[in-house]
């Protein structure tokens, strides 16, 4: 692997892995153990949205996408929790209207889109030092919020209603998490695109989930694993000529699965032990 | 006892008046009144569906009256949470929730706690205490979904009691465990009642009447007479139907209540 380093644009993928996975590791470990992940992809996919936007006014889609992804994101979760539509269909709205909007504010926009299908699918062999920088940014504010607000957001995962009752904000809480899922996403657009993000922000922290009970390990290893497979998954991609973000996807997939293919096998009779142990 | 009073001591630590809460139009509870003194220890019978929970929800600030006034200790519910513990019906959460008893019962500080702020020297005495109260400090560390269905509730108790309340909800607590740990459970209910005012609400009249200082039925309509006895009159209202009655000794009333 050491003659794939020489390059630039390697360096900076594999820095992008690195900061990714951070972000996706800890986020993930609340979309994951908060069955947040069918309103992550909600926001994943109107981030659309906002990738339009910037072509239409010509700035970095990047920048459109954080605006659509932490928009979505609030808008969700207040309809949700202030209003009695269903939070399934209120996310399958939004989801849709995001994407109906990129394709709208793409078809308005003068020329060609270039570049169009690494926002959709990612390629992280062109993020740019630039986009690193701001990775780095939105990665300081993920952990930073989460080290401030870590007791805070372990009681309102575990149990939203004894939290309230003693008198966490829950509210403002939930809706910081889906801000920190919806800057998650935006980082994760540069490797694996708005359409694979999903899977970066579940499969490492599930994987995880079957190695410990302890949260902050279930982020370590997360973090772990997502760095892992993003680097396994370029490395991949580089020695079969494949795309970059859906090699990683795959990998990851396949990984997840086998493991919980041998956990089963593993882990069933080990369980039933434990629980006939306490039992008696 | 000679005690002076303090905020926290106010006669009055919770006063219902004419609560009404009403659920798509249909009245879940009408023209509640009630009042709870320190070390009341009050248990609220009824049928499935008669509001027992939306009660305690009420008390808890959970749930805003349609009409009325809920005070604890003077104070809206939700300026009061504090001072409250509270065990729901069965904690409904996930079994493979990567948390272990002691981070579970910490949880239960965060009243004293506060945002931003960590769990101090102070806080992990207090849960350690709490966990020696039920006996469950042998599994601190351990997963609370590998625990046994009475071990999560004397978890769930021991949540409720780190805080130090003086108003201790419980809601159908021994729906899920057998009888014997039904019956340590109201002896630690004995003791802990020297300390703090308990809200027991159960569709077992006959475990709560054994225990309880005082009952109200309740079936949308609050029956409370201040006393333990409960007349057949009584029963008959809230149940909508004729109880049979077995006086015990100890004026004890019990009887089969009608489901549904």
């Amino acid at each position: 692997m050491p003659e794939i380093l020489q390059y630039d644009f390697m360096r900076n993928a594999l820095i992008a892995g690195l900061l990714a996975s951070i972000a996706c590791g800890i986020v993930g470990a609340y979309v994951v153990t908060k069955k947040m992940v069918f309103i992550s992809g909600g926001i994943a996919h109107a981030a659309f949205g906002g990738i339009g936007l910037g072509y239409l006014l010509g700035i970095s889609p990047v920048l459109g996408a954080l605006f659509f992804t932490t928009t979505a994101g609030l808008g969700m979760g207040l309809i949700t929790r202030r209003t009695k539509l269903p939070e399934d269909t209120a996310i399958g709205i939004l989801w849709a209207m995001g994407m109906a909007l990129g394709v709208i504010f793409i078809g308005l926009s003068p020329g060609y889109a270039p570049d169009l299908f690494s926002y959709l699918f990612g390629n992280i062999l062109t993020v740019p030092p630039s986009d690193l920088l701001l990775m780095l940014v939105l990665d300081v504010v993920i952990v930073g919020i989460t080290f401030i607000l870590y007791k805070e957001f372990l009681a309102l995962s575990f149990d939203e209603e004894f939290s309230t009752v003693i008198g966490v904000p829950v509210e403002a809480l939930y809706l910081l998490l889906l801000g920190m899922i919806a800057l998650t996403i935006v980082l994760l657009i540069r490797v694996v695109g708005n359409i694979l993000v999903i899977a970066l922000l579940t499969i490492p922290a599930a994987l995880a989930r079957q190695f410990t009970y302890n949260l902050k390990k279930v982020m370590l290893l997360a973090i772990l694993f997502g760095a892992l497979f993003t680097f396994g998954g370029l490395w991949l991609s580089y020695i079969f000529d494949l795309a970059s973000g859906a090699t990683i996807i795959m990998l990851s997939g396949t990984v997840m699965m086998v493991s919980f293919g041998l956990s089963r096998i593993r882990k069933q009779p080990g369980r039933a032990k434990e629980i006939t142990k306490v039992k008696s | 006892m000679g005690k002076v009073m303090t905020v926290a001591e106010n006669p009055e630590l919770v006063k219902l008046e004419d609560v009404w809460v009403y659920r798509e139009s249909v009245a879940v509870l009408e023209g509640i009144n009630l009042t709870i003194k320190p070390r009341d220890f009050l248990g609220i019978i009824g049928p499935n569906g008669g509001g027992k929970t939306t009660l305690l929800k009420v008390m808890l600030g959970l749930i805003n009256p349609d009409r009325g006034r809920v005070l604890i200790t003077g104070k809206p519910p939700a300026k009061a949470r504090d001072i409250i513990g509270y065990i729901p019906q069965h904690s409904l959460f996930d079994r493979d929730f990567p948390i272990n008893v002691w981070d579970v019962v910490l949880m239960g500080r965060y009243g004293r706690a506060g945002l931003f702020r960590g769990y101090g020297e102070h806080d992990r005495n207090a849960a350690e205490q709490a966990l020696r109260d039920v006996s469950m400090l042998e599994l601190r560390s351990r997963q609370v979904g590998l625990l046994s269905g009475g071990e999560q509730q004397r978890v769930f108790i021991a949540r409720a009691l780190v805080g130090e309340p003086k108003l201790l909800l419980l809601d159908e607590p021994t729906a899920s465990v057998d009888v014997n740990t039904q019956a340590e459970f109201y002896e630690l209910l004995e003791k802990l009642k020297e300390r703090m005012s308990i809200v027991l609400v159960s569709h077992d009249i006959g475990a709560v009447s054994i225990y309880v200082d005082d009952i109200g039925c309740l079936n949308r309509r609050l029956f409370y007479h201040g006393t333990k006895q409960i007349d057949a009159e009584t029963l008959e209202k809230t149940y909508g139907c004729p109880i049979h009655l077995v006086d015990h000794h100890h004026n004890i009333i019990s009887g089969e209540p009608g489901k549904g």
